[in-house]
């Protein structure tokens, strides 16, 4: 490693061609794009599952489907949703943006970058494929509870290996995210002058690296007490169900900070482009943020609060998972107080990330109250469950990430993308995703069990307005496509400053972004800084 | 932070493609054979014979590249960071089983044997009176489904011999290092060649231990929650001992041939630090499952 080489290979602007271009690729663009693309078709995949489903609780009474299939869909739209659409659009944003906003030419260890994504379709043909075979697709919920995912047929192996395989991939993901942050600034770059998008996403990593081995632990436990008879979840043998619950919640709260963090940065990247004001409380913002992150590792057993834990653990819980609604309230309140007396304008990217502070907060708030124990009770695995958490995954993490596409849909593709139909698709999204779900905050609250196909007949109006909210949401989609088909085949020409208010190592790169960017480390003034 | 005036980013590969169908090849055997499919076996062979393959051709163009002067200290650095972290997603890996094995310890046996609750536990009432806590639990609650074992390994016998070879060989990888430092590739091959060696009488009288538990102690993975985390721990940790043993020989074919020098050396400072992951792993395999 004593000279420095420059690869002729990487002089102007030569991209390798046809098939080589995507499956041999070590270029962050290339490779953000598959995942962006795997991400929203797998956001359609999910999407259609969850359209069944609506379908199915259209009314009381079975009309589609069998119950054990009905079950199957709620487990794998779940799936899907969170390792096959948020996930990877967040690492897509990642590959794509990080480089770009800290002047690096690419990801630190570009190989890996690829295997990170190229695994993702295998690991998704392992799962759906269980959908075709004896017994069906797994359809003991996305949880994965012992006893009872035991009893999954040929599917079962399945499902454990495309967890471990999508594991692999995230990991990769996020020790490349680490070692890109932490070597590949550019000099002058310091650590708090990144954007938040970036620190979010180093956080994300951390959380991802210590989260996910553990859930790898916890479904290899499953298999070989499926397979080689061993009882760590079995009382008989001196083990206990209640022991994966632990295991597994110790990876799943994590897990929501996962989904969450990278929506947390991107809007922060977004207010203050179009409040024309710097974020408020940069500093605060990033300690709130790697605050969210340590508290989440000590508040898994409030997903379990009804499974029988001893009082002192039903306590210290709940008061743990009080704590970090502090560092959330730091970071709403920056939000607000970034748009105060700001010059605002309401843009597409700015309208999802407006609705994403008020609806993620909605979200917030229903989380607190099934954070507090004893109503938990009422609460827990009820509609109002359903309700929170598509608050704050679809309302909150899916709007934030549409918010990115179009705030960044110029950068990429030289286009603006259709304003007006940017923000017929926001408002119409909007409308549906309330229409969906707020109704199923009363269906919880009296008392409508989740994962079940059918229903009292005191539960058919709320879900019938639920699932017409549901088609609505569904069809809606379809023109977020069209606007990015649009974009990305021309329109009007971007320039690289795309918004007037942006600032950030991003904009300073042309429109769109050429193949290969900061081969040599930019000059950092503190003006193209985004908090400068 | 960067310092260069230029970047270093490497060509395609076909590496990472070949990596994920390997794996993919792999996972679904895997899938099939436990299924019941006999034809998994051989399709988890190819698999992992791919697995071999993808590493071997992967490796070599890394040390093509390397050898070639390609690599900035930056690299050197990315490389650096991402084994620290994978290490780190390893010990996460184990702490799953070691939070298993505290759980079995501190609760659920406890409370299998009717602590808890102010002494009205269902389970222990209703289910298994007869049932009562011990360490290593030697009758399970339902013995109808698990099997007795007569004994379990002691601490202070092979695992003691094991945690003074293990120890050893971190001692004699560090004389590999200093003797690398020294430029010294004599001293060098021969430390290598004794952290291997100890790696593999290590993982000998591991095999001996697993057989003497099988056939004169009837202790097997069937053997209720001591016997899941007792093999699960060590069958894992033996694993990633013998995936450390093998790189550790990888390094030494290496330190033969002089791929390294004094300076420029990552490749055996990473299989260095697997080597001492592995070690205290083992440290806290011997404390907690054997010893206490």
């Amino acid at each position: 490693m004593s000279t420095l080489v420059k690869d002729t290979h990487h002089d102007h602007d030569h991209k390798p061609t046809g098939l080589k271009r995507w499956f041999f690729s070590t270029n962050h663009k290339d490779i953000g794009t598959l995942y962006l693309i795997f991400a929203l078709t797998m956001f359609f995949v999910g999407g259609a599952m969850a359209m069944i489903i609506r379908a199915e609780l259209f009314q009381p009474g079975l009309q589609f489907v069998d119950p054990q299939f009905y079950n199957s869909m709620v487990t794998i739209h779940a799936l899907v949703m969170i390792f096959g659409a948020v996930m990877p659009a967040g690492v897509g944003l990642a590959n794509w943006m990080i480089p770009l906003m800290i002047g690096a030419p690419d990801m630190a260890l570009p190989r890996m970058n690829n295997m990170s994504f190229w695994i993702l379709p295998f690991a998704f043909a392992l799962l759906l494929s269980t959908i075709f075979m004896q017994g069906g697709g797994p359809a003991g919920g996305w949880t994965m509870y012992p006893p009872l995912v035991l009893q999954t047929g040929d599917a079962f192996p399945f499902l454990i290996f495309a967890v471990h395989f999508l594991g692999i991939s995230s990991i990769m993901g996020a020790i490349n995210i680490i070692a890109t942050v932490f070597n590949m600034r550019a000099p002058g770059m310091s650590l708090m002058q990144m954007p938040l998008f970036v620190w979010t996403w180093v956080i994300t990593s951390f959380l991802l690296i210590a989260s996910l081995p553990v859930l790898a632990g916890a479904v290899t436990m499953l298999l070989t007490d499926k397979y080689f008879g061993t009882s760590f979840f079995s009382a008989a043998g001196g083990g206990d169900p209640v022991l994966f619950q632990h295991i597994f919640w110790f990876f799943g709260h994590p897990e929501v900070y996962i989904l969450a963090l990278p929506a947390f940065g991107i809007v922060s990247s977004i207010i203050p482009t179009f409040s024309r004001k710097p974020l408020f409380g940069y500093a605060s913002m990033v300690y709130a943020t790697a605050s969210i992150a340590i508290l989440s590792f000590f508040v898994w057993a409030h997903h379990m609060f009804t499974v029988g834990l001893p009082i002192k653990g039903e306590l210290f819980f709940m008061y743990a998972t009080m704590l970090i609604a502090v560092p959330t309230g730091v970071k709403v309140f920056n939000w607000m107080a970034t748009m105060w007396r700001g010059s605002m304008t309401f843009e597409t990217p700015m309208l999802f990330a407006i609705a994403f502070v008020i609806l993620f907060t909605i979200g917030g708030f229903s989380g607190l109250m099934l954070g507090i124990t004893p109503v938990d009770f009422q609460y827990h695995d009820t509609y109002f469950v359903v309700a929170h958490f598509h608050y704050v995954l679809l309302t909150g993490a899916v709007f934030a990430l549409m918010g990115a596409v179009y705030y960044w849909l110029p950068k990429w593709t030289g286009h603006m993308y259709d304003e007006r139909l940017g923000k017929i698709h926001f408002w119409l999204s909007t409308i549906a995703a309330n229409v969906l779900f707020f109704p199923q905050h009363f269906l919880g609250l009296a008392g409508m069990p989740r994962r079940i196909p059918d229903y009292n007949i005191q539960f058919a109006d709320f879900n019938m307005i639920s699932s017409i909210g549901g088609f609505a949401y569904g069809l809606t989609q379809l023109l977020f496509i069209y606007i990015v088909i649009k974009c990305a085949l021309g329109g009007k020409k971007a320039k690289a400053v795309s918004w007037e208010g942006a600032r950030g190592l991003e904009w300073t790169v042309p429109s769109p972004a050429p193949f290969h960017t900061f081969e040599t480390p930019p000059k950092i003034r503190k003006e193209m800084l985004e908090n400068g | 932070m960067a310092s260069q005036d230029l970047y270093y980013v490497p060509d395609g590969s076909k590496w990472p493609i070949i990596a994920t169908l390997a794996l993919f090849t792999s996972f679904l055997g895997g899938a099939v054979w436990f299924n019941g499919g006999d034809i998994g076996k051989f399709i988890l062979f190819i698999g992992l014979a791919a697995v071999a393959y993808m590493f071997h051709g992967w490796f070599k163009d890394v040390i093509k590249e390397s050898l070639a002067g390609k690599y900035s200290k930056q690299v050197d650095v990315s490389f650096r960071m991402g084994m620290g972290w994978f290490i780190l997603s390893e010990v996460m890996f184990f702490a799953a089983f070691f939070g298993a094995l505290y759980y079995a310890r501190e609760f659920s046996i406890p409370w299998l044997s009717g602590e808890g609750n102010g002494g009205h536990n269902g389970t222990h009432e209703f289910l298994w009176p007869a049932f009562q806590a011990a360490w290593p639990m030697n009758v399970m609650p339902d013995p109808s489904r698990y099997t007795q074992y007569t004994n379990v390994i002691p601490a202070f016998g092979v695992p003691a011999l094991n945690t003074t070879l293990l120890l050893l060989s971190g001692v004699t990888v560090t004389l590999a290092h200093w003797a690398l430092q020294k430029n010294n590739r004599k001293q060098l091959c021969s430390w290598l060649a004794a952290t291997v060696l100890l790696g593999l009488v290590f993982l000998g009288f591991q095999v001996y231990e697993y057989v003497h538990a099988h056939q004169a102690l009837d202790l097997t993975l069937k053997g209720g929650i001591y016997g899941s985390t007792f093999y699960m721990l060590t069958g894992f940790h033996g694993f990633h001992v013998s995936m450390g043993a093998l790189m550790l020989a990888i390094i030494l074919y290496r330190s033969i041939k002089g791929h390294f020098s004094k300076k420029d050396h990552f490749a055996f400072e990473a299989v260095a630090w697997y080597w001492h992951f592995v070690d205290v792993v083992w440290l806290g395999l011997f404390i907690f499952v054997y010893w206490i």
